[in-house]
């Protein structure tokens, strides 16, 4: 007995996935469950329950039925098998990272990553024992080159933070599968409605739910995702997941949960111990972002190229980094991975350099000074003297973040408005 | 293990199943607590089913206080469903005893699947599920999957009650 499954087209998702009338009352949309904990039904339910035998909610640090609506949504419109949302996007990283990795272990990442994730790797992830080799992606072969016995995960972003440039995820896919390593993949500047990382091999993917699938700049968040494709039962590279659990009857997560097992492990395991939970409220806030997440993004994505065009003929601008644009060198993966337009975070250069650069940011009207991208409100920022500042001068060229750089955020506002405040800051 | 398997069974098959299904003999169910074979088990038996250890290796003589049974035909009735904790080379041997029983559903637990059981029970007019697990199913239906954040693939603008709770 076999039958073609019916899937529910993005949009639909977006706004129903996970979410279902709350069964007493019949409120239509997802109450904030604002509670820190859950009674149990008996001692026998509540032994059920601390042995992960049975479903339910124990204590809000690990499970809330308004961020669990939350979790299946994205772990839907991820197409991938479950989630665990967590109180930011550094949290996410944090999270899936302790999850695969040991002392003494290593793992690779893209330089062309936020400067915030290159800090947390190169500096805190070091303290923990753990070693990163990063590298350029432009030559996927480069990952490849820096694996080693104790490589555990290898690291990239879809869209890469400030400058939007694209890796060749399914070539690193490829290598990543070949290693049965596996892919960890931030999708952020994306969001799913742009790419499904998991379409292309990615076996983990990230997300700071702060930036577009909120979308309105108002609650921070992030969120692991278990694509549920990498078997950790395979080799005993990943004792956290074949291994018995101590702490809970001597299960192994991978064998007990199949192919949700990482995500019961990121949560029951790592989240459990390292407490960097999302509160109700904000994914709340997430939620009601999310259901008008693939308008938000179609249209961001829109005023994006309309802005990089016009900058590209902009006498004070030398370049634009903008993968939408035919001469940029991720056009073509562009094309391929980003069918409905490349996101609308990108950097340009000015001509007169790093003083040129403040002088557009304090004259701007509209666009917005802040350290954040994806918002409703277009942004602008200078990374070398603020996002990227902690970084070496090399590394800040090498993360696309050199001082003649300036990153922007295009929002939702009238294009032609948005034009006229660069085009009266840049002058 | 994993649900990409290019297997599809229509919600309402399953959960026909599941909704007219009262008792399940467990072929490979562990005496020990922490194997997954006890957690599907326990959560079954939890929501009402009857459940019925068929186990050739134990020395127990009841396992979560039922009965253990050595094999298929040493059932003293006919159970609504035989569900497989098995070794896949074990599989098609399980699936004739349960024909030959006449159960009405035949489950082959996650990573168990075998065209040829499915073929032999079809033609036997049983019905047959392979590569899932009834507690997962059952899970996906009350809405309880979702609470541990995983995707059950499920969109409904009814209210979710879980039958036995």
């Amino acid at each position: 007995m076999t039958k073609k499954k019916n899937s529910y087209g993005f949009a639909t998702r977006a706004i129903h996935s996970g979410a279902a009338p709350e069964p007493i009352t019949g409120a239509r949309n997802t109450p904030i469950f604002q509670t820190t904990s859950y009674v149990f039904k008996n001692t026998e339910h509540a032994e059920r329950l601390f042995k992960l035998e049975d479903f339910g909610f124990i204590y809000s640090r690990l499970t809330n039925p308004t961020v669990s609506v939350l979790e299946e949504r994205l772990a839907n419109l991820e197409n991938s098998r479950a989630a665990v949302a967590c109180s930011s996007g550094h949290a996410s990283q944090q999270l899936a990272f302790t999850s695969l990795l040991g002392n003494n272990d290593h793992f690779i990442a893209s330089n062309k990553l936020y400067g915030g994730s290159i800090n947390q790797f190169n500096k805190t992830f070091r303290n923990f024992g753990w070693e990163c080799s990063f590298v350029d992606p432009d030559n996927v072969k480069n990952f490849e080159n820096e694996i080693k016995d104790n490589t555990k995960l290898i690291f990239i972003e879809t869209l890469s933070n400030p400058d939007g440039s694209i890796v060749d995820i399914e070539a690193v896919a490829k290598i990543a599968k070949k290693y049965h390593i596996p892919l960890v993949v931030d999708n952020t500047l994306a969001t799913p409605f742009l790419h499904n990382p998991a379409n292309w091999g990615a076996n983990i993917i990230t997300h700071s739910l702060t930036k577009f699938i909120c979308g309105n700049g108002t609650s921070m968040g992030g969120i692991v995702i278990d694509c549920g494709n990498f078997n950790f039962l395979k080799d005993n590279k990943y004792p956290g997941l074949s291994q018995p659990d101590q702490s809970y009857n001597n299960i192994r997560f991978s064998e007990t949960f199949g192919d949700f097992g990482f995500a019961m492990k990121v949560k029951a395991d790592t989240l459990r111990d390292l407490g960097c939970t999302l509160s109700p409220q904000n994914a709340f806030y997430i939620l009601n972002g999310i259901e008008t997440l693939n308008l938000r993004m179609k249209k961001h994505s829109d005023n994006a190229l309309i802005v990089a065009k016009y900058l590209q003929n902009h006498s004070k601008v030398s370049s634009v980094s903008y993968a939408g644009l035919k001469n940029n060198k991720y056009y073509n993966l562009g094309k391929k991975y980003f069918p409905y337009g490349v996101g609308s975070i990108f950097t340009i250069k000015l001509k007169n350099g790093y003083n040129a650069c403040v002088s557009m940011v304090e004259k701007a009207n509209l666009l917005s000074h802040v350290a954040n991208v994806g918002d409703t409100r277009s942004l602008i920022i200078h990374p070398a003297s603020t996002t990227h500042s902690q970084l070496s001068d090399d590394e800040k060229i090498k993360a696309g973040a050199g001082p003649d750089v300036i990153r922007l955020s295009i929002g939702l506002e009238d294009v032609e408005d948005i034009i006229l405040d660069i085009d009266n800051s840049i002058n | 293990m994993s649900l990409k398997d290019n297997i599809y069974y229509a919600d309402d098959y399953i959960k026909e199943i599941l909704f007219t299904t009262k008792s399940i003999a467990i072929v490979g169910l562990s005496d020990k607590e922490n194997r997954p074979s006890s957690f599907a088990a326990k959560y079954l038996k939890n929501r009402g089913y009857k459940i019925i250890p068929v186990n050739p290796v134990t020395d127990k003589k009841t396992i979560l206080g039922e009965k253990v049974y050595k094999s298929i035909s040493e059932l003293e009735f006919i159970p609504d469903m035989v569900d497989l904790f098995v070794k896949k080379e074990k599989i098609l041997s399980f699936v004739k005893e349960a024909i030959k029983i006449k159960t009405k559903t035949i489950w082959l637990q996650l990573g168990l699947i075998d065209k040829e059981s499915e073929k032999i029970a079809n033609s036997a007019n049983i019905n047959f599920i392979m590569n899932r697990c009834p507690k997962i199913e059952y899970a996906k239906f009350s809405g309880e999957l979702g609470w541990a954040g995983v995707n059950s693939n499920v969109i409904s603008n009814k209210r979710k009650l879980l039958k036995n709770d």
